[in-house]
């Protein structure tokens, strides 16, 4: 390409035909920027991407650095898992939700647990009150976890949990209901969140300090290397980091650091990159500003492919790739209008399609006034299925590519990610940068400014702060029994009174032991689910060695 | 005491971690010129009540996205009736049905702002109820 030529044919362009235009009719704005207050130009040509050498920024699907996408046919071969998070009340009612899912063309699950569940409480615990069965499933015992996935065959689904501090625990009622369906562990495909640094962040289920989460964390990599290979066993997450405010590039930053953390602790207890690095996933936010999502996506990759090859000298091309679910932005979501949300959902499913998600939730029009009822749900899988089968963009492999615009912004994203991360390791790494409350800090400031920004009219949000109209309320929001806690309750005393509790006391005393000494805690966290050991009861143990987390936050 | 400043406790109560909407709301309060405390997340109405009691403040803002406001506020309010602590105003936001606010505010809340409410009317609201010496 004659750069020279095109610079003058700029040159003149800028001079002449713009110049005539913007004299006559000025621009809308000052400045322009993206969703996350980055500039953006108002045109982009070959002269942005002359330093660019595409084989080795860019290059091919499959390859490293993987920019466009972790596999050479993308969605020409397959369409990504279309997966929906659901779950709420108890292990019946999230158990018909999931059969109707599937019968409706979902390809895996998606488990939702509630806030006791996920911090460690039994449903009769005194912090329990009013939150059993709300933001997702309750589970107490392995005998809730027989019932969620009855007439589930789990060597045909692939099941991802969001679950973080007890991670551990989930997963072995997992497999240990698979045993039970005579499904190897083995063979079971899925994920468990299990990622508890943003937890710290962002997300707020924690249980144990940083030390020993990272060591229960490291116990289930080297557990799941021998014993489940198919499994992923972490999905480190910048959704939660981006709802709580951040901006894509602090989303990618903050997610890649953890990451690192992550790898580091697992090499320094001594595991081969190349053993576990394979089953490391991630989850990012599909926000609304289409092309600096899908910027985003391709510079994450790219990032990461870097980072393992050769910060952690990783070889095999798998634990090289990343691989990602996406949600769409739950925080875009308005409860003013609530079927503008459709669109929104929409443009950010195809963000996430562009830049190459290998699954996909997209988000229901009412969750901003509560939990999502069936006929949202079934909107927000048709929106999947309407860009999978007749938009097109799934036909060829990364469509955007060569996008001058594109390109440039996924260097850019790039460029300014790389500066965090360096800022993160001046700090000491993640966890350290989290101690200090550099990162949490930094996403208060972007969440703070997003929000005058909106209040100021700098950002329109339609319904919102502009076209704002009268409208009906909405109606069939989900409402979720209130007797479930009860039920709950009753069913976890069945669970007590019907087990062997020497048995059970026996197991727990053992782990105790396993958790204050280096051992893997996950086959003795197995043996406890095995004899209907409780959630709860599991946790304290472990709280009792561990101690618990308390945040200190400022603002 | 005299107080010159309107004093806020913005709490989380219960489990939920979602905390951006109360650390914007934090912030925007403090911007307007009130003194703010934020609890931090899980706390039990009992600690709540004892921070606004510590703290003497004029106002409390309770948090809540997961659903479990109608078990969670309700105690608050009683747990401030009984210790006749009524003359300080509670407002909530969060992730709250309408069906819900209308009983929320037949029990004592004084207002409820859900998604999308502008800080400056939050502002405006407690300057408007709140008379500090």
């Amino acid at each position: 390409m004659d750069y020279k030529e095109i610079k003058k044919a700029r040159e003149q362009w800028s001079d002449k035909t713009l110049k005539k235009v913007l004299d006559r009719f000025p621009e809308r704005k000052e400045q322009f920027v993206t969703g996350s207050n980055k500039e953006v130009k108002r045109l982009y040509d070959p002269l942005d991407l002359e330093d660019l050498d595409y084989l080795k920024e860019i290059g091919y699907p499959g390859d490293y650095p993987y920019t466009r996408g972790v596999q050479p046919t993308m969605y020409r071969g397959r369409f990504w898992t279309m997966r929906q998070y659901a779950g709420f009340g108890d292990a019946e009612e999230s158990n018909k939700r999931y059969k109707y899912l599937l019968k409706n063309g979902q390809t895996g699950l998606s488990i939702a647990f509630d806030l006791p569940t996920q911090i460690g409480y039994d449903s009769d615990h005194s912090m329990s009150h009013g939150e059993v069965g709300k933001v997702g499933v309750a589970i107490d015992s392995l005998k809730d976890m027989e019932i969620l996935f009855e007439g589930i065959p789990l060597e045909k689904v692939s099941t991802s949990m969001t679950i973080n501090a007890p991670a551990a625990v989930l997963l072995a009622m997992y497999i240990a209901v698979a045993e039970k369906q005579g499904v190897s562990a083995a063979k079971l495909n899925g994920t468990i969140q299990n990622d508890i640094l943003k937890e710290y962040i962002a997300r707020g289920t924690y249980i144990f300090p940083p030390l020993p989460s990272m060591r229960l964390i490291t116990d289930i990599f080297a557990y799941c290397s021998k014993e489940l290979p198919r499994w992923n066993t972490i999905s480190i997450s910048g959704y939660h980091i981006r709802e709580a405010g951040s901006t894509a590039i602090q989303e990618i930053a903050f997610t890649l650091a953890n990451g690192i953390a992550y790898v580091d602790a697992a090499v320094k207890k001594g595991l081969d990159v190349d053993k576990f690095a394979p089953r490391l996933s991630f989850f990012f936010n599909a926000h609304n500003d289409l092309f600096e999502e899908v910027a985003k996506f391709r510079a994450a990759r790219k990032l990461w492919a870097k980072i393992m090859r050769d910060r952690f000298g990783a070889k095999n091309p798998k634990s090289i790739m990343l691989r990602f679910h996406t949600q769409t932005a739950g925080c875009t979501l308005t409860a003013q209008q609530p079927d503008n949300n459709i669109i929104r959902v929409t443009l950010q499913a195809l963000a996430a399609v562009l830049g190459g998600t290998q699954s996909l939730h997209t988000n229901s029009r009412d969750e901003a006034l509560s939990l999502p009822s069936q006929k949202a749900v079934r909107i927000a899988l048709r929106t999947q299925q309407v860009i999978a089968h007749e938009s097109g963009v799934t036909e060829t492999v990364d469509p955007l590519a060569g996008s001058y615009y594109i390109e440039k912004m996924t260097k850019e994203i790039e460029d300014a990610v790389m500066d965090y991360i360096n800022q993160i390791e001046k700090l000491g790494g993640a966890p350290k940068a989290i101690e200090k409350g550099f990162i949490q800090r930094e996403i208060q400031n972007s969440a703070y400014q997003y929000q005058k920004d909106v209040e100021d009219k700098k950002r329109i949000i339609v319904g919102v702060n502009q076209f704002e109209s009268e409208e009906e309320t909405m109606k069939d929001l989900l409402k979720v029994n209130p007797e479930i806690e009860k039920q709950q309750i009753k069913k976890l005393e069945e669970v007590k009174n019907n087990r062997d509790e020497s048995k059970v006391k026996e197991s727990l005393h053992l782990l105790k032991q396993a958790a204050s000494s280096d051992k893997n805690v996950m086959p003795f966290i197995m043996d406890c689910v095995k004899g209907y050991a409780t959630l709860g009861e599991i946790c304290d143990q472990l709280r009792e060695i561990f101690g618990e987390y308390k945040d200190s936050i400022k603002i | 005491m005299k107080k010159s400043r309107i004093r806020v406790l913005v709490a989380k109560p219960g489990l939920d971690g979602h905390d951006r909407g109360a650390k914007v709301i934090a912030r925007a309060l403090r911007d307007a010129g009130m003194e703010v405390i934020y609890t931090g997340l899980r706390q039990t109405p009992e600690q709540i009540i004892e921070a606004a009691i510590q703290e003497d403040v004029n106002v409390i803002g309770l948090s809540i996205l997961s659903g479990a406001h109608m078990y969670i506020f309700p105690k608050i309010i009683k747990m401030l009736e009984e210790r006749k602590m009524t003359d300080i105003m509670v407002i909530a936001g969060g992730i709250i049905p309408i069906e819900d606010i209308s009983e929320l505010k037949k029990m004592g809340i004084k207002e409820i702002f859900t998604p999308g409410t502008d800080t400056k009317k939050i502002v405006k609201f407690i300057k408007t109820n709140v008379a500090v010496a």
